[in-house]
């Protein structure tokens, strides 16, 4: 029986610890047909299984172009991460997808990027953050701004004073409380959104992290003059088959899984503002 | 269609029939005090003479002694569970030295015959079959039962006080998506084919001729039951009104109530959540995905690492009736309910979806 519930057994090609609690893993499908014709979009995800342990999604970190791996960024958070955390290279997983809609990237050439992120990571704008710095002819202004709650919770931070230093992209971070040597915004993120240099009747927003932050994001954008329209969303739900069978994601008329993860705002905008759906 | 008499002396030869068909022939059965849809080889396996009382919070039959068969409406599980398995595995593993191997169990091929589907069923069918077999990944599992599966509609004579399908508009008179539709009489059946299968059924039948009066009185079965329904959904299309009363107090004085136990979605013939769960074996060189029925208002539903998104009772009974009665048009372009009034009567506190909704307009 052809089965879509049914994960292709993939190896862990590398593993590399960014904190304490995350760590990306490269893979590999062993069956070199399947990864020759594997292909995403940043923004998309799989769903990674630990064998007799369960399935779990997770974002794509990797680049789309590069095709013999893809990368997963994973915080161990959970019974599976914690047991994925485990694993070593050599080991194998299971892994199905990808699945959902991924960021407008296409939509996006020619403009303004501004990424916000808040939390842990955030994964699934890394990858756009790494996709656009390496296409960087094709996009107009980068900006960057990240909030965590404490400083100590900022991973990649070399990178993050790299990106500073490129052309025509600004870097905003914040911290809601800090430890000595924090050299960046003491609050919160959205704080931020009034520093930013950029056009926000040519550019497009891709927002990632706690629902309350991206509601709040989506407003200080649209106050700096954006349009509704152009910002972008990237949702979590509980997502058990991603084939939009399992109910679970079901938000309002959507399933996240197949109709997202990544929504522009006016799609989602009064179920995130009201949050409990 | 042409319709025709079928005595109930003669229900043992439709079994037979399909039987030599090859299909597992399903037919209601009383037991423990309920109908229940379960394989049948000889015709008094039937509820003969059997009646169903449903109210608010309670559902029991007893025995009348009439001379019919499908004298009742419905009992807890229907269709449902014979094309979306309450629990089965989707795949298994094991251990290999390198790793794993991912094993998947061929479906068995055994077609299965439902005798005495009723048209809220039937309803319920569609949205189903749309939801797992007409999207971009259909189910395997799903279309290998329902592929071949033969559908003899009994068009409802005795609707419980809970039933309200004629106020959703899918009964109590099955009008599409099955191969036979039999309506009951003191002595018999007006049978009409609704499909070729159907068709092929009915000729190898010892049918007699239908005499005007006994379809009239047929007709007049199926008019009554529509008439004497009490409850009603107030209204087919809710989306607006509900989705512009997330805030309503009602929702605060329903989840007071509600003990969030699942039964309404368990018993609802359109509710199709399901949670994928590792059985991992004992000595760990083997394990087991299975999926089976999940809830919505159940603690693991709205789970996301390591928060609740749905900690109140009160949001997940909202969860439930805004995807049911609003998001539901979103996604399938109608209401998830068909008026089968079974969340009414399996409902152990007897919370009502036509009340409900009734008050949460107001």
């Amino acid at each position: 029986m052809n089965s879509p519930h049914v994960p292709q057994t993939a190896r862990i090609v590398e593993r590399v610890q960014e904190s304490d609690d995350i760590f990306t893993l490269r893979l590999r499908f062993n069956d070199a047909a399947v990864q020759d014709s594997y292909s995403f979009a940043p923004g998309q995800f799989n769903m990674v299984y630990l064998p007799g342990a369960g399935e779990v999604p997770i974002s794509i970190s990797s680049d789309p172009e590069e095709r013999t791996n893809f990368a997963h960024t994973i915080r161990a958070v959970g019974r599976i991460t914690h047991g994925i955390a485990q694993l070593k290279p050599g080991d194998e997983v299971g892994l199905r997808g990808p699945y959902g809609r991924g960021w407008p990237l296409a939509e996006a050439e020619g403009k303004d990027v501004f990424i916000v992120t808040g939390g842990l990571g955030c994964a699934p704008v890394m990858a756009v953050i790494h996709y656009v710095l390496k296409r960087r002819e094709r996009f107009r202004r980068l900006i960057i701004l990240q909030g965590v709650k404490h400083s100590h919770d900022l991973i990649w931070r070399a990178s993050y004073e790299r990106w500073a230093q490129v052309p025509d992209t600004q870097v905003l971070l914040a911290a809601n409380s800090t430890e000595a040597l924090w050299p960046w915004h003491v609050g919160s993120p959205i704080d931020l959104v009034a520093q930013a240099e950029f056009e926000p009747a040519h550019a497009i927003s891709m927002i990632c992290g706690p629902e309350g932050m991206m509601v709040a994001a989506a407003k200080a954008l649209k106050a700096r003059g954006m349009n509704e329209a152009d910002i972008h969303v990237s949702l979590e739900r509980n997502m058990q088959c991603a084939l939009g069978l399992c109910g679970h994601c079901q938000l309002g008329g959507h399933f996240v899984c197949k109709d997202g993860p990544v929504f522009s705002y006016p799609e989602v905008k009064a179920l995130l503002e009201r949050g409990g759906l | 269609m042409p319709k025709h008499f079928l005595p109930h002396s003669a229900l043992q030869s439709l079994i037979d029939v399909l039987a030599g068909q090859g299909y597992a022939v399903i037919a209601p059965q009383a037991r423990n005090g309920s109908i229940v849809y379960e394989e049948a080889r000889q015709a008094d396996e039937l509820p003969w003479g059997v009646s169903l009382n449903q109210a608010a919070g309670s559902s029991r039959t007893h025995q009348d002694g009439h001379s019919r068969c499908f004298a009742w409406a419905n009992g807890p599980q229907a269709l449902k569970p014979l094309v979306f398995a309450p629990s089965e595995p989707l795949w298994r593993i094991a251990r290999t030295e390198s790793g794993f191997a991912v094993e998947v169990d061929e479906m068995p091929k055994r077609p299965l015959a439902v005798i005495g589907v009723r048209a809220c069923d039937l309803a319920a069918l569609a949205i189903q079959d749309r939801h797992f077999l007409g999207g971009p990944h259909p189910d395997p599992h799903y279309g290998a039962r329902r592929e071949d599966m033969l559908l003899v509609a009994v068009n409802c004579t005795h609707p419980a006080s809970t039933c309200f399908c004629a106020s959703t508009g899918d009964g109590p008179e099955a009008r599409s998506g099955f191969d036979l539709a039999l309506t009951e009489l003191d002595d018999g059946f007006i049978a009409q084919a609704g499909s070729p299968a159907g068709e092929r059924l009915l000729a190898a039948l010892p049918l007699q001729e239908a005499q005007s009066e006994k379809i009239e009185a047929a007709a007049a079965g199926v008019r009554r039951a529509a008439e004497s329904q009490t409850r009603a959904i107030p209204g087919t299309n809710l989306r607006d009104a509900l989705m512009a009363r997330l805030d309503h107090g009602r929702w605060q004085e329903v989840g007071e109530r509600c003990l969030a136990c699942g039964n309404c979605t368990m018993v609802c013939p359109t509710c199709f959540c399901h949670a994928e769960v590792e059985q991992p074996g004992l000595d760990g060189s083997d394990s087991l995905h299975i999926r089976e029925w999940d809830s919505c208002f159940g603690e693991r539903h709205g789970y996301i690492h390591g928060k609740q998104l749905r900690p109140e009772i009160s949001q997940r009974y909202r969860q439930w009736l805004t995807h049911k009665l609003a998001s539901w048009h979103d996604q399938f372009g109608r209401s998830g309910c068909v008026g089968c009034g079974r969340c009414i009567a399996w409902c152990p506190v007897g919370i009502d979806i036509t009340e409900e909704a009734t008050a949460l307009l107001k």
